[in-house]
């Protein structure tokens, strides 16, 4: 088969091109053509589709993602901003830490285990081409209806392929989510977040630097895997009775990846290295033209160099693949040969394919023909933006005007303790330690706190005790109700998760999981949930170091609740000074900070109990959260908090379950006088945690929320004399103030249910 | 002078850093061995760490013994040079016949991270001198091929000469014969354990500091020998 050459565009100016099932637009093709003045080769038309796909340009994002570059707050930590690889933050002491969620959505419903496999893959590939070494990861996932049999494929799937990745890879999984809702039936969220650490002087960025320096491409050989995966399968909606799509899922061997980051951290503390860009969605079209504009402007690229699994792959699959497991490194000639001699102690292949000019152009030849000619900035970042249509549907009056008010509720002891045991069991509140048992959670011995605590902590430095905390929150359903409080409220969430754990929050991340945006009514939820993300990050001083936008969750005209998962990181002095979520010893008191509203909409109970969803989310406070999240963490610092959990899905019930359930050890508790106990016990109100103070340092703690006006109010003690009133259960719970009289929970009794529903689904 | 415990990197290996902090941990001053490099560097024990050696792609440790490195173990092993093999380790210990069986794939079939209950069975080999028999310790556990398997004949020797150094306790994890959680060869100098007692040396990261009695045996039992001293 002959190759579509520069000249061949020029000669044939009017050659049919197949633009559309590439996923370009008629009007998109027509701006090639005039960028270029003549029309595309097949090559350029290759790397134009998956460059300028929704994925890689963000073209329908872009305008309102604005606005986490003008909303910023004063906040000295920022190293790298937002359109880099990954944000970097500063933690202090010389220590950088870079952190980032994706999504892996699509290929994971396609194939799970290749989905979620490589979509940690990815993540960890742009880490490392940070400069930074990968020291944790975390999922966040989204599944259907737990009963429905395509669940159990998907779900069991993508367990095995982020067990089955990361283990090999060497990092600990230290938290993430899994959430159940039928909305996400035909459109399950596979998202990869990976938390990286660098010393400042070790951030390296993706620039084509230095005339005459040599582009390498290193790591595993180019096969035909993931043709088009941004463009065809990421940037399109599934149509329910479409061909299968499969080809189009990348294949992920972690074992190479493990040599990659060995190999790429070895060059880069070598001084090696002049620019690096790790290959991802969009392969090698995304790698050179990135790196070319990011640059000096120009490149060169002997195409036929790139070393292949298939050695009929054509030029244009060439550019296109999203093989996994490589890399793209710039080098000065002079220490090509070092670079190479790291490359072979770690057995990985490399292969110089292309230099760096000042041509401002990027070229690319295959076997002596020209077959690429394009401006690198017209491909990596001039490609569309779309001022997409949006308003916020009629529908919303009608779902917000019908809240939870007339849901049957409990209304007595017996009620309260059945609906308890019920609650305990629901998919999304049960345990997920048959998920997260799969996943080695112990791997490189730093990891602090992991699932189910409220974040993820890593010591960094071993020496001084300095850490990091991550946590991942989004709940849809809120955001469903109100996109932008649900935004805010998903970001709360998260901020309130690290302050918990005894860390500062400090910069956020965010993968923005919406259905398609070309429809008005999800471009509204998008716009909506970016302005509240931005407008609360504002107020809080935590910038938004980057993130990605994963459109197209839609099956027909069926889109996912709009899913903003927000991570947030903080750092803490010393991780000595953590707070877990468990109690620890008899006498301990019990304390909830925080004001209890009735607050049920888009709660787990209205969910789970009566399939139920309207209304209103819950209000925020966010100068409250602020302050809630400073006594956390001054609680932490100064040795008062021997536990801590926050109260959100499910309330102060499950919050109170799951601290006995950790602990092992029975405690009392009174539901506050002035408030409906199902109410206390099941709202979601924002803003709240329950924790956990000596007698010794009581008074202290006291004063201090109480100085900071926090509403403080005790509510029970730590007792492992308890007895059930069935007689059954060695250590429980005992609620007393439930409608006048005492209900009691055995710990085991609890922990059985919590544990049995996940085996029974999925085992 | 400090007992000095070589940890091995095959490309692929995990822990290996963990394993190098639970020697220092305990005293030692841990040497990184380079599975391409056939010197053992006068170390005066080695450790096999956890991980996924060459991916695993064949059968676990099964293309680790081929390394350079490897040849050099295997006839230190003989002369009697302190190994202890974990998880991986253990696999590529079992792969190389320095220790009987092999570990096969969970019997449930899927990877699991746990903390898991032992019981010490044997005090007598050099990386478990510090305990006493019966001594119950609670170390991580993470595998997806780890069910011990020996023919009856070996399973009976092993119990028969005490070399079984800990069973699972509570729970068997793996569907280990005869809850055999780890072994040691006659000598007593080669010890292969699939759960990390190199996760359990420090409060803030492990369950429990129970895995650092691995690495204080090894350094007495060296000190003890007169090879070195402290």
């Amino acid at each position: 088969m002959s190759v579509d050459k520069v000249s061949d565009a020029i000669a044939s100016p009017d050659a049919p091109q197949p633009f559309a099932e590439l996923g370009l637009k008629q009007d998109e093709y027509e701006s090639i053509r005039k960028i270029l003045g003549r029309r595309p080769t097949s090559s350029e038309l290759a790397m134009y589709s998956v460059m300028w796909s929704e994925h890689c340009s963000y073209k329908s994002s872009k305008v309102h993602l604005r606005q986490f570059g003008t909303k910023v707050p004063k906040n000295n930590s920022m190293l790298v901003g937002i359109g880099e690889n990954a944000g970097v933050v500063d933690i202090g002491d010389g220590w950088a830490v870079t952190f980032k969620v994706e999504s892996h959505n699509h290929p994971s419903y396609v194939e799970p285990y290749q989905g979620a496999a490589t979509g940690i893959g990815g993540i960890v590939r742009d880490i490392i081409s940070m400069g930074a070494r990968p020291v944790a990861v975390m999922d966040p996932l989204r599944f259907g209806d737990p009963e429905n049999p395509d669940t159990r494929r998907v779900l069991t799937g993508i367990v095995s392929g982020i067990g089955g990745y990361g283990n090999c890879l060497g990092l600990p999984n230290i938290g993430g989510e899994i959430v159940f809702d039928s909305s996400y039936q035909g459109n399950p969220l596979v998202n990869a977040l990976c938390v990286g650490t660098m010393k400042h002087e070790d951030i390296h960025l993706a620039k084509a630097t230095g005339l005459g320096n040599a582009v390498i491409l290193y790591g595993a050989r180019t096969g035909g895997d993931g043709i088009g995966g941004v463009s065809v399968l990421a940037s399109e909606t599934f149509d329910a009775d479409g061909p299968a799509k499969r080809p189009s899922v990348q294949v992920g061997d972690p074992f190479m990846e493990k040599l990659l980051i060995e190999c790429t951290l070895e060059v880069l503390h070598a001084g090696l290295v002049e620019g690096i860009q790790d290959l991802g969605g969009a392969g090698i079209s995304c790698a050179t033209s990135e790196l070319a504009s990011n640059g000096e402007g120009g490149m060169h690229v002997w195409l036929d160099r790139v070393l292949l699994r298939d050695s009929t792959l054509s030029p244009e699959e060439i550019l296109m693949s999203e093989s996994q497991e490589r890399m793209c490194a710039v080098v000065e000639p002079a220490k090509i040969d070092a670079f190479m001699a790291v490359c072979k102690k770690w057995d990985v292949e490399a292969v110089v394919i292309g230099d760096v000019n000042n041509s401002g152009r990027l070229t690319v030849e295959w076997h002596g023909e020209e077959i690429v000619n394009v401006p690198p900035r017209s491909v990596a970042h001039d490609g569309p933006v779309y001022e997409r249509p949006y308003a916020r549907p009629d529908w919303m009056d009608v779902r917000q005007a019908s809240g939870p008010e007339n849901l049957v509720r409990p209304s007595n002891a017996a009620e309260v303790r059945q609906t308890w045991l019920t609650m305990t069991g629901t998919p999304n509140l049960a345990s997920k330690g048959w998920v997260t048992s799969q996943y080695d959670r112990y791997v490189m011995g730093n990891t602090v706190l992991a699932q189910p605590e409220d974040s993820g902590m890593i010591r960094v430095d071993e020496e001084t005790g300095l850490g990091v905390a991550v946590s991942t929150d989004c709940n849809a359903r809120f955001a469903a109700l109100d996109p932008y409080l649900g935004a805010q409220l998903a970001f709360a969430e998260s901020y309130r998760n690290v302050a918990v754990s005894g860390a500062v929050p400090l910069a956020v991340t965010n993968c923005l999981n919406f259905g398609s945006p070309e429809d008005p009514a999800v471009m509204w939820q998008f716009e909506q949930a970016v302005t509240g993300l931005a407008d609360a990050c504002l107020e809080m001083g935590t910038p938004v170091t980057g993130g990605n936008v994963s459109f197209y969750n839609q099956t027909g005209d069926v889109a996912i609740h709009p899913t903003p998962v927000i991570g947030v990181l903080g750092v803490i002095d010393h991780v000595d000074r953590r707070t877990p979520m468990a109690w620890n010893e008899d006498g301990e008191l019990i304390y909830l900070l925080g004001t209890t509203r009735d607050e049920l909409a888009g709660s787990e109970w209205a969910h789970a109990i009566h399939k139920h969803l309207g209304g209103m989310p819950p209000g925020l406070d966010l100068a409250a959260e602020k302050n809630l999240a400073e006594i956390l963490v001054a609680g932490s610092r100064d040795g008062m908090l021997s536990a801590a959990h926050d109260v959100s899905d499910g309330g102060i019930a499950q919050t109170l379950a799951e601290m006995a359930m950790r602990s092992g050890i029975g405690a009392r508790v009174s539901v506050q006088d002035g408030i409906d106990p199902f109410v206390w016990l099941w709202s979601e109100s924002a803003t709240r945690a329950v924790v956990v103070v000596n007698r010794n340092v009581e008074k202290h703690f006291v004063a201090m929320c109480e100085a900071g006006k926090f509403p403080i109010t005790k509510i029970g003690v730590v007792d492992s004399g308890l007895i059930s009133e069935t007689g059954g259960s060695s250590q429980v719970l005992v609620i007393d103030n439930v409608y006048g009289e005492t209900i009691s929970l055995g710990i085991e009794e609890l922990r059985s249910i919590s544990e049995e529903t996940l085996p029974r689904l999925f085992g | 002078m400090t007992p000095r415990v070589g940890v091995i990197t095959f490309p692929g290996s995990l822990d290996d850093k963990d394993a190098a902090r639970a020697v220092r941990l305990a005293g030692g001053e841990s040497v990184a061995l380079w599975h391409a490099d056939a010197d053992l560097h006068s170390v005066d024990a080695v450790v096999l760490p956890g991980g996924f050696s060459y991916g695993d792609y064949l059968r676990c440790g099964a293309i680790a013994k081929f390394a350079p490195v490897m040849e050099k173990l295997v006839d230190a092993a003989k002369g009697g040079l302190p190994i202890l093999g974990i998880c991986n380790g253990f696999q590529v210990l079992t792969e190389s016949h320095l220790l009987p069986g092999a570990l096969t794939r969970n019997d449930h079939l899927h990877f699991i991270c746990r903390d898991q209950k032992l019981r010490i069975e044997n005090n007598t080999s050099v990386w478990t001198s510090e305990f006493s028999i019966g001594d119950e310790i609670l170390i991580p556990l993470k595998n997806g091929e780890g069910g011990y398997v020996a023919d009856e004949k070996t399973l009976d020797q092993l119990e028969g000469d005490g070399l079984v150094i800990a069973r699972y306790l509570d729970v068997n994890p793996n569907g280990s014969r005869r809850d055999i959680a780890g072994i040691t060869n006659e000598r007593g100098n080669v010890v292969g354990i699939m759960p990390h007692p190199e996760h359990a040396v420090e409060k803030l990261t492990g369950p429990t500091t129970d895995g650092l009695g691995f690495f204080t045996s090894i350094l007495k039992s060296l000190v003890n020998d007169g090879k070195v001293s402290v």
